[in-house]
C-alpha cells in the first residue's frame, strides 16, 4: 500500500504544481516490490529482488500539457523538478482539448473491494518460493534422455498506485500476483534443440496451481519434436487459448481514439458496422472480483463500467479518453478495457480439434505485424497440422497472411476455454479458409 | 506475465509510435565529469556516494563467499518532444536513479537494486544478493583501479541537458511542413523528438571502477496519406549516440523525403503469392537478418547452457567462406556503442563469423570464464534494474565483390526485402522471422511490382548456408532498433550489403 508519507507528498506535489501555475494537475504516486527465483536444472541460476516507487505528474498549464515522472520522491528535488515541468511545459503550443475529466465521470470509491490484494505476499517465506520452483522442476528432469535443461521460476510482485487530480478525485489501486513457471529444452533432429513451456499464474498465492507446470512444459516439447512446414494453402485455422489474444490485438489497437484521430486505423468510421460475423461478441467486464485486470476506473480516473463493446460482429464504441473526445467533438467512453471477455462456445480445444477435417493448429507466433491502417497481417507460426480431427504433423517455419475483417468474419468457433488469471478472456478460435505459406 | 520469460526467445523492432519524452534538467556531474582523469571522482559527489560506501557495500556482498560483485549506479533523464496535427503540443521527461548490485558465485546471479544511495538501504540490497551464495569465506574487495574511457565513441559538443524544450520544437515543425509540402496527398503527420542522458558510475570487486556518460537521440516521423479512399501509413527514424548537433536541416529533410517514400509505396504494392522462394536482402536494414538469424543465438549465455542450435558450432565453417560477420560496439556515434559495457569490459569489434567460420561467441563475464576467454564487451543491461546479460551492439555483414544488380539478375522469380518493421527468433529451433513493410517481386532478374506488409520466416543455419551472394554496397541502418531479451530492452543497429537467400518462406496468399 502506499505510505501515508507518500500520499501526503502526492498531495503537497499538486498543491506546489498549482501554486506555481497550473490550472489543472493530475498526480500518482507508485510503489511496488518483487522477488523472482531462477532454477537450471535443480540449482539456483538467478535470485532477484526489488523495491521501487516513483511519481508521475499531469499538467495543465495555460492551456498546454506536459507529463513528467520521477523516483526521486525527495520533497526538496521535487521543487525544483516541478517549476522546471511547468516552465517547459509554457514552451508548447496551446491544446485547448487538453482538459481534466469532467469530475462527474470520476469513479466515486462507493464499491466494494476487488479482491486483488493477498494480504499475506510479505510473509511468504523464501524457502517456500525455493521448493514450489524446485518442485516443478522436478516434474520434468530426469523424465526423458534428450533433455538438455529445465528451467524453473518462482516469481511474485505487489503493487499500489494513489492518484489525485485537482478537480476532485482521489483513488487507490493495489494487487498482488504470484507465478510459476518451467521451459523444457531438447535434443531435436539435427543441431536443432526444440523448447517449450508451461506457466500458471494467479493473484493469490492460495490459488496458485504448484503442479502440473514441469510436466506439461515436458509434454508441449516432445509434442512438438519433428516440426516441418507443410504445402502452402487455404486452411481452417485454429488458435490455442495461449496465443489467441494476439489476433484480437489489432482489433482493439484500432478501436483506440489516438489511432482513429489520426486516421491510422482500419476501424475507421465503423461504429455500427460489422466488423465480424455474428459470433463475435466482446464485452468488457472490469469490475470481475479476484480478476487480473480488474478496475474502478482508468488512467484518467474515469469510472469503468461493464460494456458491450462489440456485439453479434457490430461494433459498439470506440475507446475515446478526454482529450480525444474534446479534439474530435464526440462523447468520451474509456480510455482503454480492462478485462476484454469474447462471447465463449461450448467446446474445449480437444473438441474443435475433432470437428476439422483439413486444418492449421497454432500452438505460438513467431513474430509478424499487421498493418494499423489496413489491417493486413502476416505472421510467423507453429503448431500442428490437423486431419480428420487429429494432429497428424507438427509443424513450424510457416506464415500465415490475411486482413483482420476478413479474418474476424470467417470466425467459425469459439472454445470455452479462455486462461484463468489471465487479464484478457479469449478462448480458443476457429477460423475457415485462412491462407497459410510454408513449401 | 512476458512470454519472452519462458521461451528462449529473441526479438528485435522499430521503436515506431512510441512515445516517450524533454526538457533540461539538473545539470548532473556535468561537464566536469565528461574529463576523463576527475570522471569517477566527480560522478561519485553527485551520485553523493564516497569510497568507503562502495567498500562497505561491496563487502557486504561477498560476505557468504561469493566470488565477485560489482554496483551499477544510474542516474538518467529522458525527454520526449512531440508534435501532432501541425502543432508541437505534447511534452514529456523522465528521471530515473539507482544503483543494482550483483553477486555472483559461478555462474549463478544474486541480483537487487534500490532508488536511492542511502548506505543502509544499499547494504540490505547487497546482502539480498550476496545470498545467491552459500559459504562462509568472505572476500574482500581488492583497492580500487580506475577504468578511464580511453576511447570516447560519443564525444558530445552540446549535451541535452543543455538544451531547452523551446530550441528542439522548432525542427519537429520543419519536419512537418517538409513532409507536408511533399506530397498533396498527405493527411497526417506525427514526429517526436527522444533524447536521454545517462550517467553511469561503476564499481566492481575487482577493483575496476568507471564513470561513462551515454547520450541518445532519435527523431521519429510517422506519416498518413490518402488516396482514393485507401489509407496507408509509413514511417522514417535516425537514432545516434550523438548530442544537440543531431539536429540540422539535412536530417529533417532526409527523414521527410523517407517518410513520405515509404509511405506513397504501399498504394503500388501488393501482397505477394507465399511460399519458399529466393529472397534478396537489400542493403540496410536487412541486419535484421543477422541479428534474427544468427546474432541471439551466438549469445553465449544460450551456448553455455547448450541450449542454442549453435551451440556445438563454434570454430566450424557454418556458411560461405566470403562471409564475415561482425558485432561492434566500436562504430563512432553508433545507437548499439558502448565505450564500456555494463560489467566494465571496454567496447570492442568482435568477428563472430570469419570467412564462413563461426569463431566467437558475443560473451559476458559468466560466459568468458565458462569458456575460458576473455570477454567481448557485450555484457549489457536494460538499467540499474536489471543484471547484464550478453546483448549485441552494432551486427553487421561485411562487403562482398558482386554488386546488387548482379544478385537481382541472377534471380528468376523471387523477392526484394527492402523495409523491415521487426523480427523474432526461437534460440534452439533456429526459426526465425522479420515483417518486410515493403519491397519488390523479382521477375525474370529485375524488380517490378511493390509489395507490402508481409512476413517472412526461415531456419538460422539453413538460412545462413543458403546466402549464395553478397554485394559489395555494406551499409548501417541508423534506426530506432531496440532488441528485447529477457525482458529487458537494449539499443542495437543492424546493418548488410545486398545479398542473396536463395530459399525463405515468405508469407502472402495462396
Amino acid at each position: 500500500m502506499i505510505s501515508n508519507q507518500n500520499k501526503k507528498l502526492a498531495q503537497w506535489a499538486m498543491e506546489y504544481a498549482q501554486k506555481n501555475g497550473c490550472q489543472g494537475v493530475r498526480i500518482s504516486v507508485y510503489s511496488g516490490s518483487n522477488t523472482s527465483i531462477d532454477l537450471r536444472n535443480n540449482k539456483t541460476d538467478k535470485l532477484q529482488q526489488a523495491a521501487e516507487n516513483g511519481m508521475s505528474l499531469n499538467l495543465f498549464v495555460d492551456g498546454r500539457y506536459g507529463t513528467f515522472s520521477t523516483n526521486r520522491l525527495v520533497k526538496k528535488e521535487l521543487e525544483g523538478f516541478i517549476k522546471q515541468a511547468i516552465d517547459s511545459t509554457r514552451y508548447l503550443a496551446k491544446d485547448e482539448a487538453r482538459t481534466l475529466p469532467d469530475a462527474a465521470r470520476y469513479y466515486k470509491g462507493d464499491k466494494p473491494d476487488l479482491n486483488l490484494m493477498d494480504n499475506k505476499f510479505d510473509g511468504v517465506n523464501p524457502d517456500l518460493k525455493m521448493s514450489l520452483a524446485n518442485d516443478i522442476s522436478n516434474e520434468a528432469m530426469g523424465k526423458d534422455e534428450r533433455i538438455i535443461s529445465v528451467d524453473s521460476s518462482y516469481s511474485d510482485n505487489e503493487y499500489s498506485s494513489y492518484r489525485i487530480t485537482s478537480n476532485g478525485f482521489e483513488g487507490d489501486q493495489n494487487g498482488t500476483s504470484f507465478a510459476l513457471s518451467v521451459s523444457v529444452s531438447m535434443r531435436g533432429e539435427g543441431e536443432a534443440r526444440p523448447s517449450s513451456y508451461w506457466y500458471e499464474s494467479a493473484l493469490f498465492l492460495d490459488d496458485l496451481k504448484t503442479t502440473g507446470i514441469g510436466q506439461k512444459a515436458l509434454e508441449r516439447v516432445l509434442q512438438k519434436l519433428g516440426q516441418k512446414k507443410v504445402a502452402s494453402g487455404k486452411y481452417t485455422m485454429i488458435v490455442d487459448q495461449l496465443n489467441s489474444s494476439q489476433l484480437l490485438r489489432p482489433i482493439i489497437d484500432a478501436m483506440s481514439g489516438g489511432s482513429l484521430q489520426q486516421k491510422n486505423s482500419f476501424l475507421l468510421d465503423k461504429v455500427g458496422q460489422k466488423i465480424g460475423n455474428d459470433l463475435f461478441t466482446l464485452t468488457d467486464e472490469p469490475h470481475r472480483k479476484k480478476a487480473p485486470g480488474a478496475r474502478y476506473f482508468d488512467f484518467e480516473g474515469v469510472a469503468t463500467q461493464p460494456t458491450n463493446v462489440i456485439e453479434n460482429g457490430t461494433l459498439n464504441m470506440y475507446l475515446i479518453d478526454t482529450y480525444i473526445a474534446n479534439k474530435m467533438k464526440i462523447e468520451p467512453t474509456i480510455s482503454s478495457l480492462s478485462i476484454p471477455v469474447l462471447k465463449p462456445g461450448n467446446k474445449n480445444l480437444e473438441q474443435l480439434i475433432a470437428d476439422i477435417d483439413k486444418g492449421i493448429l497454432v500452438t505460438g507466433f513467431n513474430g509478424g505485424n499487421s498493418n494499423s491502417t489496413t489491417g493486413d497481417f502476416s505472421y510467423g507460426i507453429e503448431g500442428f497440422l490437423i486431419e480428420n480431427g487429429k494432429r497428424t504433423q507438427p509443424i513450424s517455419e510457416m506464415n500465415v497472411t490475411g486482413n483482420m475483417l476478413a479474418l474476424w468474419s470467417s470466425l467459425a468457433a469459439i472454445g470455452n476455454d479462455p486462461r484463468p488469471n489471465s487479464s484478457w478472456q479469449i478462448p480458443s478460435l476457429v477460423f475457415e479458409g485462412v491462407d497459410f505459406s510454408g513449401l | 506475465m512476458d512470454r519472452r520469460k519462458f521461451i528462449q526467445t529473441g526479438s528485435m523492432a522499430l521503436l515506431g509510435s512510441m512515445t516517450m519524452p524533454s526538457m533540461a534538467s539538473s545539470n548532473i556531474a556535468g561537464t566536469d565529469a565528461k574529463a576523463p582523469k576527475d570522471a569517477v571522482a566527480a560522478a561519485m559527489k553527485h551520485f553523493g556516494v564516497s569510497k568507503e560506501d562502495v567498500r562497505k557495500v561491496l563487502s557486504a556482498a561477498l560476505e557468504k563467499g561469493g566470488d565477485y560483485a560489482d554496483l551499477f549506479f544510474e542516474h538518467s533523464f529522458a525527454n520526449n518532444v512531440s508534435l501532432m496535427d501541425n502543432a508541437v503540443n505534447r511534452a514529456n521527461s523522465n528521471i530515473d536513479f539507482g544503483v543494482g548490485i550483483r553477486v555472483l558465485a559461478g555462474d549463478q546471479t544474486g541480483y537487487a537494486y534500490v532508488e536511492n544511495v542511502d548506505l543502509e538501504d544499499m547494504l540490505k540490497a547487497a546482502q539480498t544478493a550476496a545470498r545467491i551464495a552459500s559459504g562462509n569465506k568472505k572476500t574482500a574487495p581488492v583497492a580500487m583501479k580506475g577504468l578511464p574511457i580511453i576511447k570516447n565513441y560519443y564525444p558530445v559538443i552540446q549535451s541535452w541537458e543543455e538544451v531547452t524544450l523551446k530550441e528542439k520544437m522548432p525542427y519537429l515543425q520543419k519536419l512537418n511542413d517538409a513532409i507536408f509540402a511533399l506530397d498533396k496527398r498527405v493527411q497526417k503527420v506525427s514526429a517526436s523528438l527522444n533524447d536521454e542522458t545517462s550517467h553511469i558510475l561503476f564499481f566492481n570487486s575487482e577493483g575496476a571502477q568507471y564513470y561513462d556518460y551515454r547520450p541518445m537521440i532519435s527523431l521519429v516521423a510517422v506519416c498518413i496519406m490518402e488516396e482514393n479512399g485507401k489509407i496507408e501509413n509509413g514511417y522514417a527514424a535516425r537514432s545516434f549516440r550523438k548530442g544537440k548537433e543531431f539536429l540540422n536541416d539535412d536530417i529533417i529533410k532526409l527523414l521527410a523525403q523517407e517518410a513520405v517514400d515509404k509511405t506513397a509505396i504501399m498504394f503500388k504494392a501488393i501482397k505477394p503469392k507465399g511460399g519458399e522462394m529466393p529472397v534478396v536482402m537489400a542493403s540496410g536494414g536487412s541486419g535484421i537478418l543477422l541479428h534474427e538469424a544468427i546474432g541471439h543465438a551466438f549469445e553465449a549465455d544460450f551456448n553455455r547452457k547448450n541450449t542454442s542450435i549453435f551451440s556445438d558450432q563454434l570454430n566450424k565453417k557454418i556458411c560461405n567462406e566470403h562471409i564475415s560477420v561482425v558485432d561492434d560496439g566500436t562504430i563512432p556515434f553508433n545507437r548499439g556503442s558502448v565505450n564500456i559495457d555494463d560489467e566494465g569490459i571496454y567496447g570492442q569489434k568482435t568477428y563472430i563469423v570469419k570467412d564462413g567460420v563461426l569463431t566467437s561467441y558475443l560473451h559476458d563475464r559468466i560466459s568468458a570464464k565458462y569458456y575460458g576467454v576473455n570477454p567481448t564487451g557485450n555484457g549489457r543491461r536494460e538499467s540499474f534494474r536489471n543484471m547484464p546479460i550478453p546483448r549485441m551492439r552494432a551486427t553487421y555483414m561485411e562487403p562482398g565483390n558482386v554488386t546488387e544488380e548482379e544478385i537481382i539478375a541472377s534471380v528468376k522469380k523471387g523477392i526484394f526485402a527492402e523495409n523491415f518493421t521487426n523480427g523474432q527468433v526461437q534460440i534452439g529451433a533456429g526459426d526465425f522471422t522479420f515483417f518486410v513493410k515493403s519491397g519488390y517481386l523479382i521477375e525474370n532478374g529485375k524488380l517490378t511490382q511493390p509489395i507490402k506488409d508481409i512476413n517472412i520466416i526461415g531456419n538460422g543455419p539453413k538460412a545462413l548456408a543458403d546466402i549464395t551472394m553478397v554485394a559489395n554496397n555494406d551499409k548501417i541502418d541508423d534506426g530506432t532498433w531496440t532488441c528485447g531479451k529477457d525482458g529487458q530492452s537494449c539499443p542495437v543497429t543492424c546493418g548488410m550489403p545486398s545479398a542473396l537467400v536463395s530459399k525463405l518462406t515468405v508469407g502472402g496468399e495462396s
